[in-house]
């Protein structure tokens, strides 16, 4: 196989997006498959890269473990959702014996990985590739960034929670994507309130607002809060669109006018 | 399924020669006893620390025996999924220990998202460097001891963009020149996943017999499924389990005090707990000043 650049082999797709946070269960994996799927219900053709190699979640959330991945000629083939090929993934999830087997590598053999996830994917035409990372500012997210800078990507969406501990970490975050020269194309406060089946009260389980604070105070668009629903994680365990399952519901609406803020970015 | 690109046969790629395959492309043998002696390790920024960490003589392995000698249990909170409440957890369990008159500390290993300063108040507080060593700071909390990056960067919203070779390098450094002095248990609060500070911390510690790990997970699938790859890892790295804790199980609203679950709970944590014979200490609700002691209860007599 010749020498690939990812600017060449993701020359087909028009929207590159990154989905970070710095903080480790905000909901990255849980946003990045409901907005791949809300964007493919909205006509758009989409690819899923998931760089979290320690903790591949994508293939579980869209209902696609256990499939094998394709080669050809020119590279590995995603593991498409349905015939239609409206929604492509690649996941190291899908290269693992086990599923339980533990991926325990130092940083440059991560490295080498994510290079060849995005040199070596045949994603062909695509209106948006979304790239999911693991939290933090690691060997990962500056392999993925020293690789799409050349391809012109749209931004980065960050998604926090809004209590102290993970706004903390989301500012952190937010330098990394300045140094690195990554537009920010938004911020979004996911688990932000709860309403109890019981009373119907709703309740702040982890405060809120803080997101969209933060998004003010640096300047960068506030794309939404999303509220905690069990009914968005079975969704998720199901590998289902819960924007398509369930219509008015403050978790569907907020996830709506999050792919409508996206759509009308790009 | 033909892909538009398939010019020729397609096969499945074969997930072993993928890897396997990969990884001898690669040449990276962090895992065997050729770490850091292959041909490939040359001009690889782990070298150095793979040669240390294979049976070659590690210099900083004795300094660090030494400090951890001083310490009777030490414990490490890991759990492979990020937001799951490890943090939380070592911070709770230490200060639930030091309320039962004894000396704990927190080292705080994860180098990007350092919480434990903010938990335990000692965030602005400054570290000193005396002849000893790196004075941890006190929390306000039953006086326990922490260490941790945060400490050492303050409330700087500057993030640590470090790849693993210098993470691995600052670790080794809190365990070497971090004056603990006697404890009675040193918790080890770690980042999400099973990288290079996990290699680390567990290849320096289990020279000097660490009591184990406490595992931390939520109750949705996606959780369990990456707890099982972390016990997979203690496992491959003979690491004991002390048991799993299963956080965030329900939220008790504060209206009506009804217990709801707010992600999906079939028992999966106790049916994981019963599938690898691993002790179940017990679930955290969402609340966690009532129920942290509802844990000890169970890993109490295990500690």
């Amino acid at each position: 196989m010749s020498e690939k650049e990812p600017q060449n082999i993701l020359k087909g797709v028009q929207h590159v997006i990154l989905i970070l946070s710095g903080k480790g269960g905000v909901g990255k994996s849980t946003m990045t498959t409901q907005l791949a799927l809300s964007l493919v219900q909205a006509g758009k053709t989409v690819g899923v890269l998931d760089v979290d190699l320690c903790g591949p979640s994508i293939p579980r959330m869209l209902n696609l473990e256990n499939n094998d991945v394709h080669q050809c000629s020119e590279g590995w083939i995603p593991v498409y959702t349905d015939p239609s090929k409206k929604l492509g993934v690649m996941s190291i999830g899908f290269l693992l014996q086990n599923r339980d087997d533990a991926v325990i590598w130092r940083g440059p053999k991560k490295n080498a990985m994510i290079k060849q996830f995005l040199t070596d994917v045949v994603w062909g035409s695509l209106d948006y590739l979304l790239i999911d990372t693991p939290p933090g500012t690691s060997d990962e997210h500056i392999t993925v960034v020293e690789n799409v800078k050349n391809v012109n990507p749209d931004g980065a969406i960050l998604v926090t929670t809004p209590q102290g501990v993970a706004l903390s970490d989301v500012r952190k975050e937010l330098s990394f994507c300045r140094k690195t020269g990554i537009p920010i194309l938004g911020i979004v406060e996911n688990m932000s309130g709860f309403v109890c089946p019981n009373c119907t009260e709703c309740t702040n389980v982890f405060s809120t607002g803080g997101g969209e604070s933060l998004a003010k105070l640096c300047s960068v668009p506030f794309l939404g809060r999303v509220p905690l629903d069990p009914r968005l994680t079975q969704c998720v365990e199901e590998g289902k669109s819960f924007a398509e399952v369930y219509h008015d519901t403050p978790a569907q609406k907020a996830m709506t006018d999050i792919v409508d803020k996206l759509l009308v970015q790009s | 399924m033909r892909h538009a690109c398939a010019r020729g046969p397609m096969e499945i790629a074969k997930k072993s020669d993928v890897l396997i395959g990969y990884a001898a492309a690669v040449g990276c043998p962090a895992e065997s006893c050729e770490a850091g002696k292959a041909g490939v390790c040359q001009g690889c920024p782990g070298r150095e620390l793979c040669l240390q960490q294979q049976g070659g003589v590690d210099e900083d392995q004795k300094y660090i025996n030494v400090r951890m000698k001083a310490i009777k249990k030490k414990i490490l909170v890991l759990s492979g999924k990020g937001g799951v409440g490890k943090s939380t957890v070592a911070a709770c369990l230490g200060m639930a220990l030091a309320k039962l008159n004894t000396k704990v500390g927190i080292l705080d290993l994860d180098i990007c998202g350092p919480s434990i300063p903010k938990l335990l108040a000692v965030e602005g507080q400054a570290v000193v460097n005396s002849q000893y060593g790196w004075t941890p700071l006190r929390s306000p909390h039953s006086e326990v001891k922490v260490m941790s990056v945060g400490c050492l960067l303050g409330e700087s919203d500057s993030p640590v963009v470090w790849r693993g070779p210098r993470k691995s390098s600052l670790i080794k450094q809190f365990l070497k020149d971090t004056f603990w002095g006697r404890l009675d248990y040193l918790i080890f609060d770690t980042p999400p996943g099973t990288s290079d500070e996990h290699l680390t911390v567990v290849k320096m510690l289990l020279n000097v017999k660490p009591e184990g790990a406490i595992l931390v997970t939520t109750p949705q699938d996606v959780a369990l499924a990456t707890i099982r790859k972390e016990i997979s890892f203690c496992r491959k790295m003979s690491l004991n389990i002390i048991g799993i804790v299963g956080n965030m199980a329900s939220y008790v609203c504060p209206c009506c005090k009804e217990e709801s679950p707010i992600f999906t709970d079939d028992g999966g944590v106790q049916s994981l707990c019963n599938e690898y014979s691993i002790p179940f200490l017990g679930t955290v609700p969402l609340d966690p000043v009532t129920s942290i002691k509802h844990f000890l209860t169970g890993s109490g007599d295990v500690l």
